[in-house]
């Protein structure tokens, strides 16, 4: 325990964090001059990427619910996937990430979250899980919300 | 807690046994010399009718005017103590008589508590509110076994808790039986790698010296416990009615400050500065030391990162980088710490996979700076001192008490056109900060109106019923992603105190009492967020909450589960590839659910809910409110997301 919240102390902010308020960290500076660069190198055309990536996978987003909470991904990200600052987990409800870019993360984070191999989480429990993140509607924005503002 | 359970011979029974063997004694003059030879006799000698019927003479002592106890209660009075906690114990029987009797209850009041860890944690608590220790006493034994994980946060939090352990040094003095478990050669040293400073007084004048020296070292930065341990025979051998002992002067303790010339130099790098950031921590020791930093700041017009170990700058101010801390610290030239515990954590960032790794979050050419009193003062057993630091200047001073000398030295040094480009900088820090403020509430909005209640809902619930209070945040806020610092306008040194400091649970409920137990006086509304791990250590804070009525309101973040560790479970399950369906094994608190309302009422506390809807929470809160504004403590159970 004692231990366990000595290491705590280290994770805000230190986890999986894709969230506009630490936009300018070095990280994903690096990844995007990567992506970047690849495309670049590849001729990869970065907007049709995004745009084909953006298809939504066929997957189940009643059955995503149940797999969301019982594979634990609530435990760090909420339950509406609206991320925490104090697991330092991203916000993806609605996910920001195409389901390719998803995918990859969940299979090899590059940050604090652990990574889900497709033996813990088959192929179509991922597409279910991303089809109920994608149902979740975008909130209201914070300075519409009254009792946010006082 | 098995204190006193031995039943032969019990300290009642005893008294009971040598008030007769006394009697004994008149009436069978030549056993005198044995008798008195066995002070503390356990079994009570035959008595005859004659021998209970005639007025002894000759024989023992039995009472006294005035024992070492009552001096020591002098002691503690001249200390300044508001409140001595503690949960009783025999080897300080004498103190305690003295302080309820002799001394009134008054300067110090006895406050009863459950566990000596609570009794620990409420000191923590009040000192961090108040800027001055209270006193807490507890069995040299079993009573320091309990109280030691609470005094080892108030270590790691640099909290000056002052202990006063009951010990019986020599062995003829003792009891048979449970005396003698609940002695020990060397009280403080199961405490000594996480304390200040002990001491074992041998005679009066030596407990008054070592009062005084403990309460200096204690208060000096860097503040810390220190342990006293006032032997049991010297509490209750009487005091001759000559004798000239007194308490010893107090001397105020001076800060230690950084040196003129170091200070000078840390001024002229921060002039310098295109982009410094301040990173403050556990700066802000007293009230002083938040205007201190704000002065600093505006001085120089940059970034201040609160990792809020205290309360050191208003959540609000357009200088306040703190939800930008990363960001910050990526794109600062030059990065003063203060009192910072962690400082290689905040100017690195740190990946926990198999092969764990870090790197530096900061510019490589980036002057690191340091001002803290850690550096003089440093134990090697147990590791808070955090990983080692490659800084350019560490000043081995208290940092609150070396702001007004460097803000001066700013001043002095800051030409018109670096003034035009601190003000310059000012405006761009002022626009990331609304904008910071702006990406938390729409982060907030997000699970706004889910159940589980959102932490940030939670939060928000409270603060929309304490804004227009004169209010006192107690309870850490590192469970609930430090949302009131997000979204709160807190500007006073009582809005916040930071956490455990070593994080060991247990510390949140009964430090939060400690913290109101401060406020009271004041007439603060004193809240806390509460989490339910925490509380299930020690419940019995509630009670003393209700006995001593003192007004706290906790609202519970009851996640149900030690969640910190079933995401810690979940790691390994993952590494392993083996799924995560039994990582609520030994993590979670279901099954029963706890009902923390009947808790509440049943240690004689209010207490409602569970609430689950976010539309009920602030009805419930402001009713919850009312109490507290009677004065007496109020629970209110909010069943919440993990973080």
């Amino acid at each position: 325990m004692r231990w366990a919240e000595r290491r705590a102390k280290a994770h805000p902010k230190q986890r999986m964090d894709l969230t506009a308020s630490h936009a300018g960290r070095p990280g994903r500076l690096l990844a995007l001059f990567l992506f970047v660069f690849a495309a670049l190198l590849f001729g990869f055309p970065v907007a049709r990427a995004q745009q084909s990536s953006d298809a939504p996978p066929n997957g189940n987003a009643q059955n995503g619910r149940k797999l969301f909470m019982s594979d634990g991904c609530y435990e760090c990200h909420g339950r509406q996937g609206q991320g925490a600052a104090q697991t330092g987990a991203a916000r993806i409800g609605p996910p920001q990430l195409s389901f390719e870019g998803f995918q990859n993360y969940v299979r090899k984070p590059t940050n604090q979250m652990p990574p889900y191999t497709s033996k813990a989480l088959p192929e179509q429990d991922l597409a279910d899980i991303y089809a109920y993140l994608k149902s979740i509607p975008m909130p209201p924005k914070g300075k519409d919300i009254p009792l946010l503002n006082k | 807690m098995a204190k006193q359970t031995k039943p032969v011979v019990d300290r009642r029974n005893f008294l009971k046994g040598a008030a007769a063997g006394a009697a004994a004694l008149a009436a069978a003059p030549a056993a005198v010399a044995a008798k008195s030879a066995e002070p503390r006799r356990a079994v009570p000698p035959p008595m005859s009718p004659a021998a209970e019927a005639e007025v002894p003479s000759g024989a023992e002592v039995l009472t006294a005017d005035r024992t070492g106890s009552d001096f020591m209660v002098d002691v503690i009075k001249s200390l300044g103590f508001e409140y001595v906690c503690a949960n009783p114990g025999s080897s300080f029987r004498g103190i305690h008589e003295s302080i309820i009797n002799y001394g009134g209850n008054k300067s110090p009041e006895f406050i009863t508590c459950c566990h000596e860890e609570s009794s620990v944690a409420m000191a923590h608590g009040y000192y961090k509110v108040e800027s001055k220790p209270l006193a807490v006493l507890a069995h040299g034994t079993v009573g320091v076994q309990h109280a030691a994980m609470a005094i080892y946060n108030a270590y790691c939090d640099r909290v000056p808790v002052y202990v006063i352990l009951g010990n019986i040094i020599d062995v003829t003095k003792r009891a048979p039986g449970v005396e003698w478990f609940h002695s020990v050669q060397d009280a403080a040293a199961i405490v000594r790698d996480f304390t200040k400073w002990d001491d074992l007084p041998i005679s009066l004048e030596h407990f008054a010296e070592s009062a005084a020296r403990a309460y200096r070292v204690a208060m000096t930065p860097p503040t810390l416990p220190v342990v006293l341990v006032a032997d049991g025979d010297l509490q209750e051998t009487p005091i001759p009615s000559d004798s000239k002992i007194r308490p010893a002067k107090l001397t105020t303790e001076m800060p230690p400050v950084g040196d003129s010339g170091s200070v000078a130099e840390v001024a002229r790098l921060l002039v310098a500065a295109e982009n410094p950031v301040i990173l403050a921590d556990r700066t802000a020791r007293t009230p002083a030391g938040l205007a201190c930093l704000v002065d600093l700041a505006e001085a120089l017009q940059c970034s201040v990162v609160d990792q809020a170990g205290r309360m050191n700058f208003p959540t609000r101010h357009p200088l306040n980088q703190s939800d930008r801390a990363r960001a910050a610290v990526a794109d600062a030239d030059v990065i003063l710490g203060l009192d910072v515990a962690d400082f290689y954590g905040i100017t690195h960032t740190y990946r926990d996979q198999i092969e764990r790794t870090s790197r530096p979050g900061t510019k490589p050419n980036a002057k690191l700076l340091t001002i803290s009193s850690d550096d003089l003062y440093i134990k090697a057993n147990y590791q808070d001192f955090q990983r080692f630091t490659e800084v350019d200047m560490a000043i081995a001073a208290d940092s609150e008490a070396t702001l007004p000398s460097l803000t001066e030295a700013v001043k002095r040094l800051a030409t018109d056109d670096r003034k035009r480009a601190f003000q310059d900088r000012g405006v761009r820090l002022n626009a990331a900060h609304l904008q910071a403020l702006e990406r938390s509430r729409d982060a907030a909005a997000f699970a706004w109106d889910a159940s589980p209640i959102s932490t940030a809902r939670l939060c928000m619930e409270l603060w929309g019923q304490i804004q227009n209070e004169d209010w006192s945040l107690v309870g850490a806020t590192t469970f609930v992603s430090k949302w009131p610092q997000r979204l709160w306008n807190m500007d006073k040194h009582y809005q916040y105190i930071g956490g455990a400091g070593g994080y060991g649970i247990g510390y949140n409920a009964p430090a939060a009492t400690g913290a109101a137990l401060a406020n009271r006086k004041y007439g603060r509304l004193t809240v806390n967020i509460q989490c339910d791990g925490d509380l299930m250590f020690a419940p019995g804070i509630l009670w003393t909450a209700a006995h001593h009525k003192i007004p706290v309101l906790h609202i519970m973040h009851n996640n149900r589960a030690y969640h910190q560790e079933v995401m810690q479970v979940q790691i390994m399950a993952d590494r392993h590839s083996r799924g995560i369906a039994n990582c609520g094994t030994g993590t979670t608190i279901t099954g029963p659910d706890v009902s923390y309302a009947k808790l509440a009422e049943s240690m004689g506390m209010y207490g409602e809910g569970p609430i689950s809807d976010p539309k009920d929470l602030g009805p419930a809160i402001k009713r919850a409110i009312e109490v507290v504004k009677r004065g007496e403590p109020a629970l209110v159970d909010v069943v919440t997301q993990p973080r």
